[in-house]
């Protein structure tokens, strides 16, 4: 029996168990005519036992989900010959993995078969096994729930308020996985992180003038021990970051106070959606216009000039990662300008100002909160992206503030580091873990600063 | 002009400096020119902004359509294959086994040197036969093998050409540099031309692109496994996260009562609206993939990480919507007996749901062009076989993009630049979907 078809009958079975549910609660009521005799409407009753059946049914499969594979997968190690069982912990998986591809009719390595046919027939058979009880269980959970609700139902009994208790504690449900996610964040970043500060020192991290990760592969290979100094990293992601402000915050303004400002509104109902447009292309987009477009063009105006500008410099990748936070400054700050009120400006104007006088010295200071925040959202918005350093950045490490050369960020060494296969528990890997939770902190501390900044401003004017 | 002389200040105070109307005049009329011209300034660089910013938009689109819309085409080379028999079955029984690992390339050869019987030398043939794609050979093996009876003919077919033929027939490859610097030598050119001259080269609407997986070939590259993929991971995202999304956005806007825990929620979701995409694909490598050991690489696992990063969008999306319905709609439900459940699911929900799928669909868009994450979930992999479940490994299409853009062949670039065009032209749909159900189910109270 496959699981989806279990999953499917047990949705036939709910269907049914409404109908048969409602039909008895109309009966007890005394025929369809006299169901103003029942606590709630009829439906609810249905929903009762339906839910008495589903619940049960549904946590069944998911504990078998969770449970089920690992409990005969335990079984069948501890039936392999000896000498696989004392494998170390890695190659008994690789063992286990064999196993499973043999018994779901795949290539394996030849070597292998003769000792693991026997496990393998064994594994098709457990599992064969486990599915039966899960299926025979599901039906003795399902008839008690269905028995239990069943006794429950009579004309006094309350069950729109069951249902609805049942319905608002999924909902609750629904929104904690929020926090859940959050803590999962946490949870996989820091405990990987910690693991890593325990070969590395956070200091040698933090401070460190030298990035190099590659580890040597033999113990006796000189000179590749891998240092990790983040420093030249933070600096890149900064560098290059900051190139992106200097194009996204003055044009992502100007554009914001035009649009808000001057535009008419026909105008305006053109304009800003095709600003927008620009912040739906994917980051892989801009990412293969800035390495095959913008860094071949900045060469070439470099060499004309004659100056050497690197293939990959931070220049190319700053000034198209700007474009793309173009749009998130100027709706951001469009926003916030349409939210300075009116009469201020009423207010500039009848003193004679100009509209640009107005804008300068009345409504952008009073916006300035507002749009401080907004740019520390593009910060963490140009610090966290990924995808345009990965194709248009270096990858080597490089402390430099000249925007001409070609520089790394901490997002492209989380995915070099990453990307490939490579041991989970290797100092490398867990150093990607270590730049993501500075990743992760630093956008957190921008956002937290931006929204608080925003919740005020927002009041003040409310 | 009046005579008189203008006293500021009046009679309480003496110390303003007296001046003629005619200078004050002057003096404002010189600023207001000043001022109207920085005024006029400011208007212009705004003016310039927006262009610029549109000029941006403009130069991105030219250049992806100017780069790809030639991956459209795909040329195709005419050659009279005989079907010898000697080549393709020589025992002569017709078994499948004999027929699918027959040497069909010596066909191709064949009638290759047919065209071009001067071709002599060994590194000459080799030349010549790498004018026809690898993959003809299985365009080939297909057809004996749906039809046996072909061995022993001889058939005028069209072949698929090498895309550095193609690259040449599109004009992408400069004949005036010298042979070292490009792919072609001189004498393929050649044959080339004359191949052309004779009418046995023709470019058609490349379905190869739009039907077949991922591969090393540029003319047999295509992008049916990347779309493949990216529609599994859609839809586990979308089957995840609007109901658990608007499940959220009703509990928030409608149950909740004030409380710390309801604020801890409500900053966490606006937190993680804003957490780095990439920190999400950690998070799928740490805990999906290491914890729970589900499988690299599969659509399943993209599907779970992308769905936990459009959470918070279709949940802020939701409750503005939610917020939205006017209360007087759930007084007037509470009022006639209506209990909060009721209130929301027989009321302000159905009249919340358009913005809600506007959010989703929104959300949808933004998890299709995300690309970060799944590079750190194993995404990223050569995979030339579609997946058929969202369990099999598979990429998605911004991916198949990054993985194109990577790859050396020209004729990769304005493949790659197809694949953006098919990948904005989803986006562009999905968008268009969104505005149409705003201005078609948007009511204003």
């Amino acid at each position: 029996m496959q699981i989806s078809t279990l999953i499917l009958l047990l949705a036939a079975v709910l269907i049914a168990v409404f109908w048969l549910g409602r039909d008895k609660a109309i009966r007890c009521a005394g025929g369809i005519g006299s169901v103003r005799k029942l606590h709630s409407l009829p439906g609810y009753y249905g929903y009762y036992t339906a839910i008495w059946c589903g619940i049960p049914g549904l946590i069944l499969i998911g504990l078998w989900f969770m449970a089920g594979d690992v409990l005969i997968l335990q079984q069948i190690t501890s039936q392999l010959p000896e000498h696989l069982r004392q494998l170390p912990g890695p190659e008994l998986s690789l063992v286990v993995n064999d196993i499973k591809n043999m018994a779901a009719g795949q290539f394996i390595n030849p070597a292998r078969i003769g000792e693991l046919s026997d496990a393998a027939e064994q594994y098709t058979n457990l599992q064969d096994a486990s599915r039966w009880i899960l299926a025979w269980s599901m039906l003795a959970v399902v008839c008690l729930g269905f028995g239990w609700a069943w006794s429950r139902l009579s004309p006094g009994f309350r069950a729109r308020n069951r249902v609805e208790r049942v319905m608002k504690t999924g909902l609750i449900l629904a929104s904690t996985l929020a926090v859940f996610t959050s803590v999962g964040i946490l949870f996989s970043v820091v405990i990987e992180a910690f693991r890593f500060f325990q070969k590395v020192p956070v200091a040698d991290f933090l401070f460190g003038l030298n990035w190099s990760p590659q580890t040597a592969i033999r113990p006796d290979q000189v000179g590749s021990s891998g240092s990790f100094g983040a420093i030249p990293l933070l600096f890149g992601t900064l560098l290059i970051s900051g190139i992106a402000m200097l194009v996204a915050v003055p044009l992502g303004l100007m554009i914001a106070i035009y649009l808000s400002e001057y535009a008419s509104r026909k105008v305006r109902s053109w304009v800003k959606p095709l600003v927008e447009v620009l912040a739906g292309i994917p980051t892989v987009v801009y990412g293969y216009f800035a390495a095959l477009t913008v860094a071949p063009l900045l060469r070439n105006f470099g060499e004309s000039l004659g100056w050497s500008v690197a293939s990959e410099s931070a220049l190319g990748a700053g000034l198209v990662m700007g474009v793309m936070i173009i749009p998130f400054v100027s709706s951001l700050s469009d926003d916030v300008i349409h939210a300075v009120p009116q009469s201020l400006r009423d207010g500039s104007y009848g003193l004679g100002a100009t509209r640009s006088e107005t804008v300068k010295r009345v409504v952008l200071p009073a916006a300035l909160p507002g749009i401080v925040s907004a740019v520390l959202l593009a910060v963490s918005r140009a610090i966290g992206e990924t995808m345009i350093v990965v194709m248009a950045a270096g990858l080597a490490a490089n402390l430099t503030i000249n925007p001409l050369e070609a520089v790394t960020t901490v997002t492209v060494q989380i995915v070099t580091l990453l990307v490939g296969d490579q041991e989970f528990d290797s100092t490398k890997t867990l150093a990607a873990f270590a730049l993501g939770l500075v990743l992760f902190v630093v956008t957190l501390i921008l956002n937290v600063i931006a929204l608080r900044v925003v919740r005020r401003y927002r009041e003040q004017y409310e | 002009m009046p005579e008189e002389k203008i006293t500021a200040g009046g009679k309480s105070s003496g110390t303003y400096n007296l001046m003629s109307f005619d200078e004050s005049r002057r003096r404002v009329k010189a600023g207001l020119r000043k001022r109207h011209r920085k005024e006029r300034q400011f208007r212009l660089m705004g003016i310039g902004s927006v262009l610029l910013g549109i000029s941006f938009l403009v130069f991105l689109f030219t250049t992806i359509i100017g780069n790809g819309y030639s991956a459209f085409w795909q040329t195709w080379i005419q050659l009279d294959i005989t079907f010898e028999e000697s080549v393709i079955d020589p025992d002569g029984n017709r078994a499948p086994e004999a027929l699918s690992s027959a040497n069909y390339s010596r066909l191709i050869r064949g009638s290759l040197l047919e065209i071009f019987p001067e071709v002599t030398g060994r590194r000459d043939r080799r030349a010549l036969n790498a004018l026809v794609s690898n993959g003809a050979v299985f365009e080939i093996r297909d057809l004996v093998m749906a039809d046996p009876d072909l061995v022993g003919s001889t058939r005028s077919l069209w072949l698929l050409a090498d895309d550095e033929v193609d690259m040449l027939i599109k004009g992408q490859v400069d004949r005036s540099l010298e042979q070292g610097s490009r792919r072609l030598k001189d004498t393929q050119i050649e044959w080339i031309d004359q191949l052309q001259a004779d009418g046995r080269v023709e470019k058609r609407f490349n379905t190869l692109f739009f039907s077949s997986g991922d591969s090393r070939e540029p003319e047999l590259a295509g992008i049916w496994g990347a779309v493949k993929g990216s529609f599994f991971m859609l839809l586990v995202t979308l089957l995840l996260s609007f109901p658990l999304g608007v499940a959220a956005a009703v509990y928030l806007e409608e149950l909740a009562p004030k409380s710390r825990w309801v604020d801890l929620i409500e900053i966490n979701i606006n937190n993680l609206a804003a957490v780095p995409s990439i920190i999400y694909g950690l998070l799928g490598l740490a805990i999906f993939i290491n914890f729970f050991g589900l499988p690299r690489s599969v659509p399943l696992v993209g599907g779970l990480v992308l769905t936990l990063m459009t959470l918070p969008v279709i949940i802020i999306a939701g409750r503005a919507s939610l917020k939205s319905v006017p209360p007087s709609v759930r007084e007037a439900a509470l009022g006639v007996g209506a209990s909060q459940m009721q209130v929301v699911t027989h009321h302000v929900l159905p009249l919340a749901m358009p913005g809600m799928l506007t959010g989703a669909i929104i959300g949808m868009a933004r998890a299709l062009g995300e690309s970060a994450p799944l590079l750190m979930i194993g995404m990223v992999a050569f995979i030339v076989e579609a997946p058929g479940s969202p369990l099999d490994p598979s990429t998605a299409l911004p991916i198949q993009v990054y993985l194109w853009a990577d790859s050396p062949e020209r004729a990769f670039v304005e493949r790659t630049s197809a694949a953006i065009m098919v990948l904005l032209l989803f986006l562009l749909l999905m968008n268009v979907t969104a505005v149409w159900l705003r201005s078609k189910f948007e009511r204003r109270w």
